[in-house]
């Protein structure tokens, strides 16, 4: 028999395995070592996939980054940390996929909410763990999920009790160090019935140019490295429950990032997501949403390509039932030679009547080398729906920039102006001042803002 | 202020303006007449550096400046402003921001530092309320979501910021009811003085029933043919622009 499999990640599994998080738990080992085979057999998701027709992660394979063990020797300056950490938010840190409770905040939050680690929460609250585990994210889907599965090594566990309303958001700070590195996690949020919830996911560098520009050291010192994320985060949001997901990915320019957001939404509850993805070489995002009666989402999203950046963004969201709403706005901006994909669908099914349904993406090429796929997708099954989309890929317009001029605007300035403000829209959607703050500083920090004055915004 | 001597313009290898002489001295204001067609926005996007025109011959003299030599907002910044036929919509960017971007690139060009921030405020806000503005106007983006009437209420908003030398307005009744016409009118009499001149580009005589004109030019097929004095645009009104094309044919 033929025992090669797809991929050289499988030969290594050995190696960490023995220190994943749940060796006792025999519902996650079957769990996992399911989701081993199924990699195996698959490896990474190929372009021949429909799904990943845009998008090669072949060089995941080719690189072989491995997960860290042992974090004793990995040294995060506290400083350099409060360019990314939210004040005003609880802050649950993980270095290479591992919780740090050391450089995490948790103090104060309410007795009944569960914030902790996801290697602490299985050995505390198995049981709700199982419950949801597996419950959101579909592994059949693609064999990212599977590797997730099988491979992760920490995360965040949040459970919001009924009717509990969370005052401050809570953030999730992804930092990688060094080259080669790998970091799986697992995340689950579940808000119970009328509960509210605010999660903001953050993915960082240690190293890297951008980290050093934002903490005020030498930019000369940042490396960019290379290392891969993959995060997979489950969502469930109960009846009349309200939950914002932030997503600011700000990988380092070479790494490799796959974040997955899958969500289930009960009857009346309200689900809104806000991607903003500014780094990585190939950034990947999944956010999958499923729609009970009368729910509602909405999703934002803002791409920032520059250089060879590739960034694809996947959303699909599940009309399951009557009278849900579904608003979907993204917006990429790409320079250089970067690529960005918008693959959107929106599946109305048979019993979906009355969904309100609108999907809108919208691209501004910087460059002549600069590329934008998109492709929205209806299907709609029911024949009461309200379902629209629209999509555009253009340059900037010319009449606006002479309009500018003749108010006394450089040509250079209303460039950036108009590009800007194009961006701009999307981080204005963010309410949470302190995140609005660091989106902007991320937006301006990427794109030419000669004549953009800060001051004034 | 203005001296345009035989100026002929192409768009697309088809020549629009013919050779056009007009002097315009400080304070005067200038009507520009003519039915569609005859090149009317043409003369004003040339002469505030739009894109897509070449000039063949002639020349504009602005100052004792060559004109046509300067970049848009260079022309912006020395005094000359465009009140648009059609103001364009500038979404995320407030109309507060371009009013602080284009009256500091003013001052910068002439070497003069920064407006003070509350000085501005007061100075935007006093000229709010003679335009009867909302003064949630100033931040919203430029001109997004705006009525016809309140875009061009919003031209001579800036333009009364601004202070420009040489004001060019560009069919600036168009799309205006009776009230929103007079309050217009009204912003831009209170901006006449011996120092600024206006050329005012309209099809109709209905604005300069407003605003009255020391000169009124009818341009027609690409050449003034006929000019007067503000009694000229009524006998347009009232025997229509065949007369004077008639003549010139």
């Amino acid at each position: 028999m033929n025992t090669a499999t797809a991929s050289r990640y499988t030969a290594e599994y050995q190696t960490i395995a023995s220190v994943l998080p749940g060796q006792n738990l025999p519902w996650l080992q079957t769990l996992r070592s399911e989701a081993l085979e199924q990699f195996s057999a698959q490896g990474f998701p190929s372009p021949r996939e429909e799904e990943w027709r845009y998008t090669n992660v072949s060089g995941i394979e080719k690189k072989l980054f491995s997960p860290s063990v042992d974090l004793t020797t990995i040294d995060i300056n506290a400083d350099w940390l409060k360019a990314y950490r939210l004040e005003d938010a609880w802050v649950l840190v993980l270095v290479n996929g591992h919780f740090s409770a050391e450089l995490s905040v948790l103090e104060g939050l309410p007795e009944a909410v569960t914030v902790m680690g996801m290697a602490e929460a299985l050995a505390k609250q198995p049981d709700t763990v199982e419950k949801y585990l597996g419950k959101g994210a579909d592994q059949s889907e693609h064999s990212f999920i599977a590797f997730n599965t099988a491979w992760f090594t920490d995360g965040l566990f949040v459970h919001v009790p009924a009717k509990l309303v969370l005052d401050r958001p809570i953030q999730l700070l992804h930092i990688v160090t060094g080259s080669d590195a790998m970091a799986t996690t697992r995340n689950i949020v579940i808000a119970d019935a009328l509960a509210e919830a605010k999660v903001i996911e953050t993915f960082i560098s240690r190293d890297g140019v951008y980290a050093a520009n934002l903490s005020g050291t030498d930019a000369a010192l940042g490396q960019d490295s290379a290392y891969l994320t993959a995060a997979v985060t489950e969502v469930f949001v109960g009846k009349n429950a309200d939950v914002t997901l932030y997503k600011l990915q700000s990988e380092s320019e070479k790494a490799y990032h796959f974040g997955g957001c899958y969500v289930k939404q009960a009857r009346d509850a309200r689900f809104t997501h806000h991607n903003f993805a500014f780094g990585g070489l190939l950034a990947r995002s999944d956010i999958h949403v499923d729609l009970d009666h009368a729910s509602e989402c909405e999703l934002n999203g803002l791409y920032l390509g520059i250089k060879r950046q590739h960034l694809d963004n996947h959303t699909r969201i599940n009309h399951l039932k009557p009278h849900a709403i579904s608003r979907e706005l993204y917006k990429g901006v790409l320079d250089d030679r970067a690529r960005g994909v918008f693959q959107g669908r929106v599946i109305v099914s048979e019993d979906a009547q009355k969904t309100d349904s609108q999907m809108n993406n919208r691209n501004l090429l910087l460059s002549d080398d600069a590329e934008a796929d998109t492709k929205p997708q209806l299907e709609i099954y029911a024949d009461d729906v309200k379902c629209a989309h629209g999509v555009t890929v253009g340059q900037l317009d010319e009449k606006s920039i002479f309009y500018l001029q003749s108010r006394c605007v450089d040509e250079e300035t209303a460039r950036n102006m108009l590009t800007f403000a194009f961006a701009n829209e999307m981080v204005d959607k963010v309410k949470i001042k302190s995140l609005h703050d660091k989106v902007l500083e991320q937006v301006l920090v990427r794109f030419p803002q000669q004549g953009v004055n800060k001051e004034w915004l | 202020m203005l001296s345009i001597k035989n100026l002929t313009v192409n768009v697309n290898d088809k020549q629009i303006l013919k050779g056009i002489n007009l002097e315009i001295k400080a304070g005067e204001i200038h009507a520009i007449m003519g039915p569609n067609g005859s090149g009317k926005s043409t003369l004003s996007h040339v002469l505030s550096g739009k894109g897509g025109y070449t000039v063949t011959g002639g020349s504009a003299t602005y100052q004792g400046k060559d004109l046509l030599e300067m970049a848009p907002e260079i022309r912006a910044r020395e005094g000359v402003f465009l009140a648009f036929q059609y103001p364009v919509e500038i979404p995320g960017v407030s109309n507060i921001y371009l009013l602080k971007a284009a009256l500091n690139s003013i001052r910068k060009h002439h070497g003069q530092p920064e407006v003070d921030a509350m000085d501005f405020l007061t100075l935007v806000k006093e000229k709010v309320r003679l335009l009867e503005m909302d003064e949630k106007f100033l931040y919203r983006a430029v001109n997004e979501g705006f009525s016809g009437g309140e875009k061009k209420r919003n031209e001579i908003l800036q333009m009364a910021i601004l202070e420009p030398k040489l004001c060019i307005m560009d069919e600036t009744d168009s799309g205006l009811d009776i009230d929103a016409l007079k309050i217009v009118s009204e912003g831009v009499n209170s901006l006449r003085s011996p120092e600024r001149s206006f050329v005012m580009v309209t099809h109709y005589q209905r604005l300069l029933d407003y605003i009255k004109p020391d000169f009124v030019h009818v341009l027609a097929h690409g050449q003034i043919v006929k000019s007067g004095g503000a009694e000229l645009a009524l006998e347009l009104e009232e025997k229509g622009y065949s007369w004077v094309e008639e003549a010139v044919a």
